[in-house]
């Protein structure tokens, strides 16, 4: 089972930008070579700007490695959100994978639009090379590059038959949906609140439970809010993504970033919002757009532009019943759920594919806010936008997307004239509502990232931000590429028994409050569903087996020899509970310990016989 | 053995006004709370009093609506806000939106036109509605701690739902009206092999294998055309939701492939209304349609415009789209009225109209209609009938069957003389019981219990190696014998050993001895190795034979007897 498949898309802040018009600072940033190195081969691939190092050549990312595993033996991929299966395609072709893979509706159509925009962004700026050469060479580069996580296994991006083909492996399922897998699990996708069609995953059998959280949010913002009963009591709980901007909270965030826009737009510049085509920018239409009508801008337009914005705009409003219950009771009006439709329709906001589709260039007016791809600034529109208005001290760049840091992503274009605004909003579960979520949820054992149990990196002061120790949970810290052991031992699995069957269950109490009964039957196994049947008539009675326990009672048993015609057994104790009966003149010897009897008979067998029934008929059976 | 009790207050060997109590476990569910459109007295109402002479809330625990027809959910405020009633009701998102507006439309018709008394008000169809829980498909929801359920699509109408209803160990399936086949903006229905006790099917459409839908459609729109082209004006009376959205996408795809330009008019109001509901809903059609809506939403119609009382006098041709679709009152009937005297004229009525109502008497030829102000309006315009309803036929139902794998089938919602007839062929074709019970008679449905019980994995392990160590052989069966350990509350089948340690016993070991004097000459090693040989086969028979009754744990006491 591999939970999500995500896609490490950092290796991306060390590759030149993508601009489908050539730019002239990007092309002519001189070449960059290590100092005690002449290859010719490398010549051209490493350009410099400042202080920094840079690939020419088409973005390469960082896919799940598999050397770790073989993709063709994962029966089933569960995807939490469309954030987290960029790197499906990578996994699911070309790799001999046979399993499913189970998202919910949402998750699959947004998650296409999100590969669909990669792939667009990518194939639309062609490069004549590829660079590789300079993947030998790392170690002699400056940093950031020296530090790259495996540039060796990075890999180009995957075309579009093969996120159409990955994509048509999903199942779609719905919140609370109960999957079987193969009969031997049950699998259920729990809303986790953190965007249209994002769940958290609990694993269970009869007998355990695992709960997968990922990318989960507590605040009211568009999607349906979190199921915490689902998580409870679970034997691992297996806790990621919790928020990427630990310091600041999104709330102060927003705010500021409606203050940053206002007084842009008032001094006659432009904002502009590197973002994905889906997410918070739904919130932040809405936001703005109350915003600007407060401060007098409401004359200023917005742009939302990306080869799926029109796809985005329109799949947010028919998923109603993913979103939260203010949204929800909208459609029963009817109304859109979002009112960027009306945004739409008032021509406050205007979308498009790209800058270069029919219409733009008209609609086009300054100032105004654009909403634009990618927030890695290294392809589309962004890249344009960068190059047109960088060099205007009034226009601002707002970062909102927490995936990258803002510093690095602006580095190949510097310098730059334009404002910087770095206002992260990333609505993930920070640390003081994930500890206080273990709280609530106990589970015995809490499975988290190393990283979490360490004050984040940029803030080492903070111990606060940490997923403290908790009294009922054990917690197992994981790195990178480690195998870990979860200490969940099945011992019992579940059998059905059919009436017939149960109905001959004679319970025989051996001890007080302790009841032992023997079952036999006929064991049908079915997609991992054990059901006990009865025999058929004919063969029932000797299947009847029986155990005897314990010790016999040398008086009973004297009493049943006595009966059988035997009289004249002379009893000798050997100390301990050892008691030999001699049977003269059968010439038998009887030796009665505890729990065992041993027959010493030279006669024929059929005093062998009544001897064993009688000790059998003094024993104990259950 | 466990009973499941089903007594149909409406819909039993009827059509028209759903309603039907399911007892298992000790839950009471009811299945639709419909009314009949073809009474205006108490008889429109199922029979409550059946369940109690007072409120109905202790005596149900769920309500659970399959979809938005008034045939099916039409009773709900009288039953939830007049005869009381606090419990949950489900439905599905787009139920829930629209059968409040149906509710309405028809209070207004029943109280305003016919001056109904002792109806439900409007702020009693907003109560009720208040009491209602929107559930998504295939999301599994817990009722209270013992009754599970799950919708699946049903495709009848928008956001119709089948429910799969489970308490303790017992399961049922209700379909509510469903379709087997995709139309024009519906997906077909679906099911897993949930293998339900029972399942309640509709039965519409028993008898019936519909002709080809598309030769329908095409009939349909040769029929609109001509009646066009000679000038003459058409009028569909349809419900505001359901059939007319799918007519609509005909004719608009009709009209913008022949070019054609008479106007195509759409009653005010509701419908337009309606159409919203789709757009919102998409994702409840079928795949076609989810597929382009962001190019161009079906819904959004070209052709189509809204409809203006004063059109009604317009000279030339037109096709106008009107509520209600039985001709009982409204605009269709004003219209209808005012086109009917013309021969030019044609009226088409998609669906199925109850005795009492305009539809239904001009269907049956009456060429002359009288109204209760002693107006009479002469049928001189053609009438056709056209049925587009979305119902499984025989051959749909069958499907079903054969898709969730019922143990028990029991027919609803149909005529009793066809019931019969699909009855039998259930009966022939799967060998299964199949029940169709009158309104007021219960159907006993015995089940199978099957008690899941915990077993270790040892002993399940060690069977599973034993089976796959022995050659393949297809009719071998799997034994399991093990020793259900009853301690506390807990109770867990294992095998033998860790029974007695669980128990704290232990098991009796008879031993027996015999010595044999033999007689011969020569080394005893030889001796032995003689015994040896002349045993070796000897034992090896009886050892097989003991390992045969090892199989089921036969060991013990006649081990040791050997």
């Amino acid at each position: 089972m591999m939970l999500d498949c995500g896609l490490s898309m950092q290796s991306l802040l060390n590759f030149l930008p993508l601009s489908f018009v050539p730019s002239n600072k990007l092309m002519n940033l001189p070449n960059w070579m290590p100092s005690d190195t002449s290859d010719p081969d490398l010549e051209g691939e490493l350009k410099e700007n400042g202080d920094r190092v840079f690939v020419d050549s088409p973005p390469e990312f960082c896919p799940p490695l598999d050397k770790l595993i073989d993709f063709s033996q994962v029966d089933i991929i569960l995807i939490s959100n469309y954030l987290c299966m960029m790197a499906l395609p990578f996994i699911t072709e070309g790799t001999g994978f046979k399993g499913r893979v189970y998202a919910t509706e949402p998750t699959l159509q947004i998650g296409r639009l999100l590969l669909e925009e990669l792939v667009i962004y990518i194939e639309q700026c062609p490069k004549a090379s590829f660079a590789s050469q300079w993947k030998n060479f790392v170690h002699k580069c400056p940093y950031p590059l020296n530090e790259a996580f495996k540039p060796k296994s990075w890999k180009q991006i995957y075309n579009m038959n093969s996120v159409n083909a990955s994509l048509s492996r999903i199942q779609m399922v719905g919140y609370n949906e109960k999957i079987d897998v193969y009969g031997a699990l049950q699998v259920i996708p729990a809303s986790s609140g953190y965007c249209l069609g994002s769940a958290n995953w609990v694993i269970s059998t009869e007998h355990e439970k695992i709960v997968y959280l990922s990318g989960s949010s507590t605040l009211t913002t568009h999607p349906r809010p979190m199921d915490h009963h689902a998580l409870k009591n679970a034997d691992v709980l297996i806790m990621t993504d919790l928020t990427q901007t630990p310091i600041s909270n999104p709330d102060s965030m927003l705010g500021v970033l409606c203050v940053v826009v206002g007084l842009t737009l008032r001094g006659g510049g432009n904002v502009l919002i590197p973002c994905y085509p889906t997410g918070v920018v739904y919130d932040l239409f809405e936001c703005l757009s109350g915003k600007m009508q407060e401060l007098g801008v409401s004359n200023c337009p917005m742009f939302f532009i990306s080869p799926v914005a029109d796809m985005s705009l329109a799949y947010s409003n028919i998923l109603a019943e993913w979103l939260s219950s203010v949204k929800q009771n909208k459609v029963y009006v009817p109304d859109e759920p979002f009112p960027h439709a009306m945004l739409v329709k008032s021509n406050k906001l205007k979308h498009f594919k790209h800058i270069y589709s029919e219409g733009f260039s008209t609609d086009f007016q300054e100032p105004c806010v654009v909403f634009c791809g990618h927030p890695s600034l290294r392809f589309g529109d962004v890249v344009q936008f960068i190059e047109l208005w960088g060099n205007n001290p009034r226009n601002c760049i707002v970062f909102t997307e927490p995936d990258y840091d803002y510093i690095e992503a602006l580095a190949p274009y510097q310098p730059l004239q334009i404002k910087v605004a770095h206002c992260a909003i990333d609505t993930s579960l920070n640390f003081t509502q994930a500890n206080k979520l273990i709280r609530d949820l106990k589970p015995k054992t809490l499975v988290v990232p190393e990283c979490y149990t360490q004050p984040p990196v940029s803030a080492p002061n903070l111990t606060e931000l940490v997923i403290s120790n908790h009294p009922d949970s054990t917690v197992i810290p994981y790195k990178w590429g480690e195998v870990i052991n979860l200490p969940l031992k099945r011992k019992q699995g579940q059998v059905y028994i059919e009436t017939n069957v149960a109905q001959r269950i004679m319970p025989i109490e051996v001890k007080p409050g302790i009841s032992l009964s023997t079952i036999t039957g006929v064991l049908n196994v079915k997609d991992n569903v054990h059901n006990i049947q009865d025999f058929s008539s004919e063969n029932k009675i000797n299947k009847l087996v029986k155990y005897e326990w314990g010790s016999l009672n040398i008086t009973e048993f004297l009493q049943k020899l006595a009966q059988e015609g035997i009289t004249d057994a002379k009893v000798e104790s050997l100390g301990g509970n050892v008691v030999v009966v001699h049977l003269q003149d059968e010439d038998a010897l009887i030796q009665l310990e505890d729990n065992s009897t041993h027959v010493v008979c030279n006669a024929d067998e059929k005093l062998r016989t009544v001897l064993r029934n009688i000790v059998m008929q003094c024993l104990k059976k259950f | 053995m466990p009973e499941i009790k089903v007594t149909p207050l409406g819909a039993g060997q009827d059509v028209g006004r759903s309603c039907i109590l399911l007892s298992m476990g000790g839950k009471n569910i009811m299945l639709d709370c419909g009314m009949h459109m073809g009474y205006n007295d108490e008889r429109r109402f199922p029979d409550f009093s059946y369940i109690s002479d007072g409120p109905l809330s202790p005596f149900i625990d769920c309500v659970i609506i399959s979809h938005f027809h008034l045939d099916h959910c039409g009773a709900l405020p009288y039953m939830s806000e007049m005869v009381g009633y606090t419990g949950p009701i489900y439905m599905t998102h787009p139920t829930k939106a629209i059968a409040p507006i149906l509710l309405e439309d028809m209070r207004k018709v029943s109280v305003e036109k016919k001056g109904d008394q002792n109806f439900f008000t409007s702020q009693m169809i907003k109560d009720c509605m208040k009491k209602v829980i929107a559930v998504t498909l295939h999301q599994s929801v817990m009722v209270d701690n013992d009754i599970e359920i799950k919708a699946y699509y049903a495709g009848h109408v928008l956001g119709a739902a089948m429910f799969w209803i489970k308490v303790g160990s017992q399961s049922v399936v209700y379909t509510g009206d469903y379709n087997m086949t995709p139309d024009r903006h519906l997906g077909a229905a679906w099911i897993d092999k949930c293998r339900p006790d029972l399942l309640i099917s509709e039965s519409t459409y028993a008898t019936t294998i519909r002709d080809s839908k598309r030769c329908r459609e095409k009939d349909f729109l040769k029929k609109v055309h001509e009646c066009v082209d000679r000038g003459g004006k058409v009028l569909i009376p349809v419900f505001a939701l359901g059939r007319a959205q799918e007519l609509c996408i005909l004719l608009e795809t009709y009209w913008e492939r022949m070019n054609l330009k008479a106007p195509i008019y759409f009653a005010l109001g509701l419908t337009e209304k309606a159409n919203n509901y789709y757009k919102m809903f998409i994702t409840w059609t079928n795949q076609k349609i989810r597929k382009t809506f962001v190019q161009r939403n079906m819904f959004d119609f070209k052709h189509i415009k809204a409809f203006d009382r004063q059109f009604i006098d317009n000279p030339g041709p037109m096709v106008v789209f009107a509520t209600p679709g039985m001709l009982h009152a409204g605009l269709s009937l004003q219209i209808f009225k005012k086109w009917a005297p013309n021969e030019n004229n044609m009226i088409i009525m998609p669906g199925f109209c109850v005795q009492g109502t305009v539809g239904h008497k001009i269907l049956n030829g009456a060429k002359k209609v009288e109204f209760e102000n002693r107006q009479v309006v002469e049928v001189k315009m053609s009438v056709e009938y056209m049925s587009f309803s979305a119902h499984a036929d025989a051959k749909g139902i069958m499907q079903l069957i054969q898709h969730c794998e019922p143990r028990n089938v029991m027919l609803v919602h149909g005529e009793a003389a066809k019931m019969e007839f699909l009855k039998e062929k259930i009966q022939q074709e799967f060998n299964m019981k199949c029940y169709n019970p009158a309104n007021g008679e219960t159907s006993v449905i015995s089940t199978p219990v099957k008690i899941p019980i915990d077993a270790s994995l040892s002993l399940l392990k060690s069977e599973a190696k034993r089976f796959s160590a022995l050659p393949p052989d297809p009719k071998r069966r799997r034994t399991l014998h093990g020793v259900l350990v009853m301690k506390d509350s807990n109770v867990c089948l294992m095998n033998v050993d860790d029974a007695c340690k669980e128990a704290g016993i232990s098991r009796h070991v008879i031993r027996f001895t015999s010595t044999v004097h033999l007689n011969d000459p020569g080394p005893s090693l030889t001796t032995a190795h003689k015994l040896h040989g002349l045993m070796r086969g000897e034992v090896a028979a009886m050892v097989g034979e003991l390992l045969g009754r090892r199989d089921l744990g036969g060991v013990g006491a006649c081990e040791g007897g050997r």
